[in-house]
């Protein structure tokens, strides 16, 4: 049972290419791997607690105020992080800038709490919403990875293609500027939609 | 001025909300799919917009800004609030949808009907929040030049949602791959909507 509450929101019903969750804040993060990884983590740190906090106080919340008891849990969390990314690695907290605060409208949260905390027990609860970051993470992963290696020919900032393959040193290559401008984000992520409709039919829109 | 009308064509086409930072993505993707709604959210992101970014602006700048307090008393002069401006901003957001709701229900039953089910659904649209914390990233001096921000991203928003709903009814006419049907080639068509976009970056103002 709690296999298949982890395993099913990374492929089958990823929260990105799926149930089309969280894409706001997520896709000007993907330049660099280094910002990727590092909201991956706050969102699953975020997704994973903020359920599992829901899911123990759910049969107290009164229904009509549910959203904005949601909204005070979320936002906590996320000032943690903010206020610990802004302590232990200031630089990667200004290239994330206006997007950690984004967390908290980040729908995979909201969706998350609304479709599984409210109506399940915490620990699975906890489960549940870590899944879904993970979920979010590998696609923020994938789309930074292949950013940043065609963009900038760098992983993690370490130059990977070799420098003296670069036209300006005589060599054959050039980085694909295109790649670092915010429109290739969308268009990476409607690939890879591609493969994995491709790959699992009945996930096909009619 | 002239400052004035700076900040609002550069909100509207070079730092357009959708195409430059992605925000309020999800609704935009989800109810872009006739013209006649996409204009309905447009309208009521462009409505809550204009009201709550001038209101976190001062919130901002009158309690939270370091020192801010000290009009209160002067004992105040070096508390610093701003670690808690997430939670004000999306308290502030949530509590004024909820208000123009209720108001808009009142009033004009007609543009509640319409705008219906949109409104609360702006209470966790990104855009709204992202403006405020544009809002407090970018230092804006003036409540006006606050207010022109808000009001040119939300028309920049409003001319996004349109233009792919638009796009949208006439791709329903199209022979796509299968797999790619739906939302795969949705996302590329935002893509390259947002490469010809990028044309106005050139401009200076």
């Amino acid at each position: 049972m709690n296999k298949k509450i982890f395993t099913e929101p990374l492929f089958k019903g990823n929260p990105i290419t799926v149930l089309v969750l969280g894409i706001c804040s997520a896709l000007a993060v993907t330049t660099k791997l280094e910002p990727a990884i590092v909201m991956a983590i706050s969102v699953t740190i975020v997704t994973g607690f903020s359920s599992f906090i829901i899911s123990l106080i759910r049969n107290t919340i009164p229904n009509r105020i549910r959203i904005i008891v949601q909204l005070v849990v979320v936002a906590m969390l996320v000032i943690l992080v903010d206020q610990i990314l802004k302590a232990y690695s200031y630089e990667v907290s200004k290239q994330l800038s206006v997007f950690v605060g984004l967390i908290i409208t980040n729908c995979i949260i909201m969706g998350r709490i609304e479709a599984f905390a409210l109506g399940n027990k915490p620990f699975p609860s906890l489960i549940d919403g870590l899944a879904n970051g993970f979920g979010y993470g590998i696609i923020l992963v994938v789309i930074a990875f292949v950013r940043e290696f065609f963009g900038s020919g760098t992983l993690f900032g370490i130059q990977i293609i070799p420098l003296n393959w670069y036209l300006k040193n005589g060599g054959f290559y050039e980085n694909n500027g295109l790649m670092i401008l915010p429109p290739m984000a969308l268009i990476l992520i409607g690939l890879i939609i591609w493969v994995q409709r491709s790959i699992s039919k009945d996930l096909i829109e009619k | 001025m002239q400052e004035l009308v700076n900040i609002f064509v550069k909100s509207i086409f070079m730092e357009n909300m959708i195409f430059a930072y992605f925000l309020g993505m999800c609704s935009f993707l989800a109810v872009s799919k006739s013209v006649k709604t996409a204009t309905g959210l447009g309208i009521a992101v462009i409505f809550v917009l204009v009201i709550t970014l001038p209101v976190n602006y001062l919130i901002y700048k009158y309690v939270l800004l370091p020192g801010a307090l000290s009009w209160l008393s002067p004992q105040f002069a070096d508390l610093d609030l701003s670690f808690l401006s997430f939670i004000i901003f999306i308290a502030v957001v949530a509590s004024i949808t909820q208000l123009v709701e209720m108001v808009v229900e009142k009033f004009t039953p007609a543009l509640y009907s319409s705008l219906g089910i949109f409104l609360p659904l702006i209470a966790v649209n990104c855009a709204i929040l992202g403006g405020s914390l544009f809002m407090q990233e970018r230092g804006y001096e003036t409540l006006g030049q606050a207010t022109t921000f808000a009001l040119g991203s939300g028309v920049g928003w409003f001319l996004a949602i349109v233009s792919l709903a638009a796009i949208r009814e006439k791709l329903k006419y199209s022979n796509i791959p299968a797999p790619l049907r739906g939302l795969g080639i949705t996302f590329i068509v935002v893509g390259l909507m947002g490469i010809a976009f990028m044309s106005f970056m050139g401009i200076k103002l």
